[in-house]
């Protein structure tokens, strides 16, 4: 079987080195496409809002609040084991994730999470599994996501965001509710992922 | 040398020339509805959100110069990505042809014990025909694609790349899931909502129970050893986060460079292809990592006939391919025969251009003529392939009929001998009065005629008249 899987290995690479042995010319690039950009609450919250995100604009000490307001009292909520308990109202119960199982995340009302990067152009949030992301399954089984935004951690285009992130790190892009658009091209939210998604923007 | 993907196994050849597989979908006026309200959809989406971006034209010429690069180096690109993805934890495969890449996955998937996979749309598993090979050894593929759902349990076959469902309305979606999806409300309606929340029903405890799933991969990045998968429904975060074993197939000409050059590709594919800023989700992941995600990653490397590509230095810009499909939405041929005709899982432009140079051309002669030539899928292509420099290309290499070229040879000595050329014209005349108006050429040449117009013969001919003057 090993062997099996060298040989493959070998005969593939050498089908390609041979098909390109005439000599390619090698390529320059063009880099010349915006790759800087402002970084524009107003725009990310028209962008986030045209997909059906629900944004709330408010500053950090207001944030549980913003919380209470969006969960019914009483609510349960999958929260990252890093995120800040102060962004929590005691209305809700937190699950704090400590390797729940999957059935449990599924049935809680919500999840709150940071984010590690928001992307105004394209109406984005990105998670990248730090301590106050937690690990992907967390937003990605409950019906309803909360996501928490700092004003720093918006920047204007895909480039800068790649920029700011590690690919050592599992990443989700996120840019509205789960959504099909396989019926007729219309779209509709909420198939598999979150059926609603809040982007609590901080600032 | 290069070969092409095997016959008898996969889903890149159909049963029939294109020409016989298109009249018949001409005939189908549901069929032709659907298509022609879902092309102008998707097109108008599409125009509105690239009109937003002022450097478009400089994101195709990166694309485009990208990819370029990825073909000229594929070999040490292919082999940095292994030595990446290897280093964090997952393990490479390579696979030559349809039949090595089937053996591969269902061998990792029997050593799993499980007797089912999910699986997030691919069109490199679709290629091999990887659910086929999978039944056949007593697997369950359970397709999770709200799209490929309804593909599935239609017993149909897709018929486009984005929208593999798009020939298909919400009423007949909605029959085909009361008929065949177990379980369903009989109270079903055929709001594209409600059909959703069906779909989502059905496969939410399979998503939960099935610890193996294989998906395909928009990019593979070789500096850093990073896949990414790109889609809307939450099915492919599913798919590549609650098993404990992914299996992702990946044809070798996914691969790119550098993590920075995700910036382009993620600008072009969601504009060009679903007509959004971009897609709702987009899933990347560098081999394993800790208590996060599946802990058993396998990346199997298909080649399939795309050494036989890169062979041929004109028909290798075929492998730009980012599969957006937007050559689809924007073609005449495609707009009225569906994708169907096509007979491959590549349909449309890039389809009639990808689709021989993988088998060969004489395996899929009739598709490098499924186009008028117009180049609309030119101007749409946001890696700039120019598919109809490649349809031109690949004619050449269709095996002609031996009455063509005769035909073809007597009418090069005509043309070049002018006394001859006079009295051909006045012989063409007489068909005025022979009273084939319209009808095209007498047979053994009426099969020419019978794709194209004749021009009628003039009463007078240019030179008849030069002389009278």
């Amino acid at each position: 079987m090993v062997g099996e899987a060298v040989s493959s290995r070998d005969l593939i690479l050498g089908r390609l080195r041979a098909a390109i042995a005439d000599g390619t010319d090698p390529v320059r690039v063009p880099r010349d496409y915006r790759r800087e950009g402002t970084a524009d609450l107003d725009l990310l919250v028209e962008r986030l809002t045209d997909y059906r995100a629900r944004v709330h604009r408010v500053p950090e000490t207001a944030v549980a609040d913003t919380v209470a307001g969006i969960l019914p009292a009483s609510a349960t909520v999958v929260v990252p084991p890093g995120l800040s308990a102060a962004w929590l109202p005691p209305t809700v119960t937190a699950l704090r994730d400590d390797g729940l199982d999957n059935a449990r995340i599924a049935a809680a009302d919500g999840v709150v999470t940071a984010a590690a990067v928001a992307v105004v152009e394209t109406g984005t949030v990105v998670l990248d599994g730090s301590p106050d992301q937690g690990r992907r399954v967390l937003s990605l089984l409950p019906d309803l996501h909360i996501c928490v935004v700092r004003a720093a951690q918006v920047v204007a285009g895909v480039p800068a965001a790649l920029g700011r992130l590690s690919p050592h790190r599992p990443l989700t892009w996120i840019s509205g509710p789960s959504a099909t658009s396989d019926i007729e091209l219309n779209r509709v939210e909420g198939v598999h992922g979150p059926r609603t998604l809040h982007v609590v923007l901080l600032s | 040398m290069p070969a092409t993907a095997p016959g008898g196994v996969g889903q890149l050849r159909g049963e029939e020339p294109f020409p016989a597989a298109a009249r018949r979908a001409l005939a189908d006026a549901q069929l032709r509805r659907n298509l022609g309200h879902a092309t102008a959809t998707i097109r108008a989406k599409s125009g509105a959100v690239i009109a937003e971006v002022p450097d478009w034209e400089q994101l195709r010429a990166a694309g485009s110069a990208i990819k370029a690069d990825v073909l000229a180096r594929l070999p040490e690109l292919l082999e940095q990505l292994e030595a990446r993805v290897t280093a964090a934890g997952g393990v490479v495969h390579w696979a030559a042809d349809a039949n090595e890449a089937n053996r591969i996955v269902t061998d990792l998937v029997r050593a799993t014990g499980s007797d089912r996979v999910i699986k997030v749309k691919s069109m490199a598993t679709q290629e091999i025909g990887l659910n086929e090979a999978l039944e056949a050894a007593g697997i369950i593929p359970v397709e999770t694609d709200l799209a490929e759902l309804i593909v599935q349990l239609g017993d149909d076959r897709p018929s486009h790349i984005l929208v593999p469902a798009i020939h298909r309305n919400r009423a007949e979606i909605r029959e085909i899931f009361l008929r065949a999806m177990p379980g369903v409300d009989r109270a079903l309606t055929d709001e594209p909502a409600d059909l959703a929340a069906a779909a989502r029903r059905f496969l939410r405890q399979t998503f939960l129970s099935t610890s193996v799933a294989v998906s395909g991969a928009n990019f593979a990045v070789a500096e850093t050893g990073t896949l990414a998968v790109v889609e809307s429904e939450g099915n492919g975060r599913m798919c590549l986060t609650l098993p404990e074993t992914l299996i992702t197939v990946m044809g070798v000409e996914k691969v790119v460079p550098t993590w920075r050059d995700l910036e382009v590709f993620l600008q072009l594919l969601p504009r060009a292809s679903t007509g959004e800023r971009m897609n709702p989700y987009t899933s990347m992941w560098t081999g394993v990592t800790p208590g996060d995600g599946p802990q058993a990653f396998h990346l199997v490397l298909l080649d399939n006939g795309r050494s036989a590509v890169l062979a041929d230095g004109v028909g290798r810009q075929a492998l730009h391919c980012i599969r957006c499909s937007a050559c689809l939405n924007v073609c005449p041929v495609y707009e009225r025969t569906g994708g169907h005709a096509y007979g491959s899982v590549y349909p449309g432009p890039i389809g009639a251009v990808l689709s021989p140079q993988l088998t060969g051309v004489a395996d899929n002669a009739s598709l490098p003529y499924a186009s008028s030539l117009c180049g609309a899928c030119y101007d749409a292509c946001p890696v700039k392939i120019n598919i109809p420099e490649l349809l031109v290309h690949l004619r050449d290499q269709v095996p002609h009929p031996r009455g063509e070229s005769v035909a073809m040879a007597a009418a090069a000595y005509t043309m070049d001998h002018p006394a001859l050329f006079a009295a051909a014209q006045r012989a063409a005349r007489l068909s005025r009065l022979a009273g084939r108006r319209g009808r095209g050429l007498p047979p053994p040449l009426s099969g020419w005629t019978a794709g194209r117009d004749l021009p009628e013969p003039p009463v007078e001919t240019f030179r008849e008249w030069w002389a009278k003057r």
